[in-house]
């Protein structure tokens, strides 16, 4: 039995379930919401970056252009790569998070 | 008309986050045979209908995206050619030598001054199953997946794309096919053909260097096209649009995702090109149509998602 978890966007308020085997941009999408901008699904592209206030998580594969490794620690996640371990409340990456990202890629580089 | 010169994509290494996901994408899904894997891990792929030795190379690597874009000159001495025109208007032009391994003869590479890395090279190896050529089946064995039958083309995003139409046109003998303009006058995008496809690359203006938009795959009918959708259904692949039709190049398209977020594309038809037609020219008032022709509008992902 796959175990399901709440989802809980800040920014809008949308509750959806989330198995723990599918990632939480896919749920929502297949759920008709439209609440985290969706681009690749793929880990790839960066469009659906989130952060996790709170809740337990594992991440898939994500280009490292958009989550360092030190981010990922932080909570800072791709959606399409986010399976839930527990109910999780999210929002919406912010431009200081992205920007974050680009400066620990131009220091890295 | 002959073509000389450069006579077409040749191939393109891509980077992909999980090499065993990639493969089953490029070659159980869209249908690539696998050539050769090397030392370092990397994996040369051809499609049924390609006489060299590959044309998508992979690279597992932490991030998505396009190392560079190779495209076949007709000899050696075109190659000397070209690595002389680029150097006089202040290119720096790399020297690769030839490689046994890699089934490749020596290359040249230089960046476009929208950051990406391009190889021209004259001489590359047959593959073994290539198109037959004595009394010529169709193919060896039935092409499997989605069928397609070469590597066509890359939409390229990247800041300068002036100085890339600039350097395609006038130092590789490219012919602006179709652009978007404008009402400034600015162009935003660029089809470019070495031959008489209505496009071998395109460029796409946007305030990174260096971006890949998709690598499209040629495929032999409309028919085809619906094909590979049900496959990309089937198999919950994350598709992007499609299927649908282009204004700019009237080709009939599907795109969609690999397991890293690199875009492809698989499409059929366009119109053909000969070079003295004149360059086809599309009002961004009327974009929508230019990019899908059916919907009319564009989709925000479209435009704006790249790796």
């Amino acid at each position: 039995m796959v175990a399901r978890y709440i989802i809980e966007i800040e920014d809008c308020g949308r509750r959806f379930p989330c198995p723990e085997d599918e990632g939480v941009l896919q749920a929502m999408e297949r759920q008709g919401w439209q609440a985290i901008p969706v681009g690749c699904r793929n880990g790839g592209c960066g469009r659906c970056l989130i952060r996790v206030i709170c809740g337990a998580f594992r991440t898939g594969l994500m280009s490292r252009r958009h989550v360092s490794e030190g981010q990922g620690a932080q909570g800072l996640a791709l959606a399409c790569r986010l399976y839930p371990q527990s109910d999780l409340t999210v929002r919406l990456a912010t431009p200081h998070d992205r920007a974050a990202t680009e400066n620990e890629n131009a220091r890295g580089a | 008309m002959a073509i000389s010169g450069v006579l077409r994509p040749g191939y393109v290494q891509l980077r992909v986050l999980d090499m065993e996901a990639a493969l089953v994408h490029y070659r159980d899904r869209i249908g690539l045979d696998v050539v050769q894997t090397d030392d370092e891990g990397l994996v040369y792929l051809k499609a049924y209908d390609e006489f060299d030795h590959h044309s998508i190379v992979l690279r597992e690597a932490p991030e998505a995206g396009i190392d560079f874009m190779a495209f076949k000159v007709a000899s050696e001495e075109a190659l000397d050619e070209f690595a002389r025109r680029l150097r006089g208007a202040g290119c720096t032009v790399e020297e690769i030598a030839p490689d046994d391994k890699r089934h490749l003869g020596r290359r040249i590479a230089f960046t476009a001054p929208t950051g990406h890395r391009f190889e021209l090279f004259a001489t590359i190896g047959r593959a073994d199953l290539g198109p037959m050529v004595d009394n010529p089946e169709l193919w060896h064995t039935e092409p499997r997946a989605m069928r397609v039958q070469r590597f066509d083309h890359c939409l390229l995003y990247g800041d300068d794309i002036d100085g890339a139409i600039d350097l395609f046109s006038k130092l590789l003998g490219f012919s602006l096919t179709e652009r978007v303009v404008a009402p400034d006058g600015t162009v935003i995008a660029a089809f470019l053909s070495c031959g008489m496809k209505a496009h071998d690359i395109a460029l796409v203006r946007h305030d990174e260097k260096g971006k890949l938009h998709h690598v499209s795959f040629l495929l032999e009918s409309w028919n085809d096209v619906g094909h590979a959708a049900d496959i990309m259904s089937r198999y919950n692949m994350s598709i992007d649009i499609g299927p649908t039709r282009h204004g700019i190049t009237r080709g009939q398209t599907i795109y969609f995702f690999d397991p890293s977020g690199n875009r492809n594309e698989v499409f059929a038809g366009g119109y053909t090109f000969y070079p003295d037609h004149p360059v086809r020219t599309w009002s961004t008032d009327e974009v929508g149509k230019a990019i899908f022709y059916y919907e009319r509008a564009l989709n925000d992902r479209f435009m704006t998602v790249v790796t």
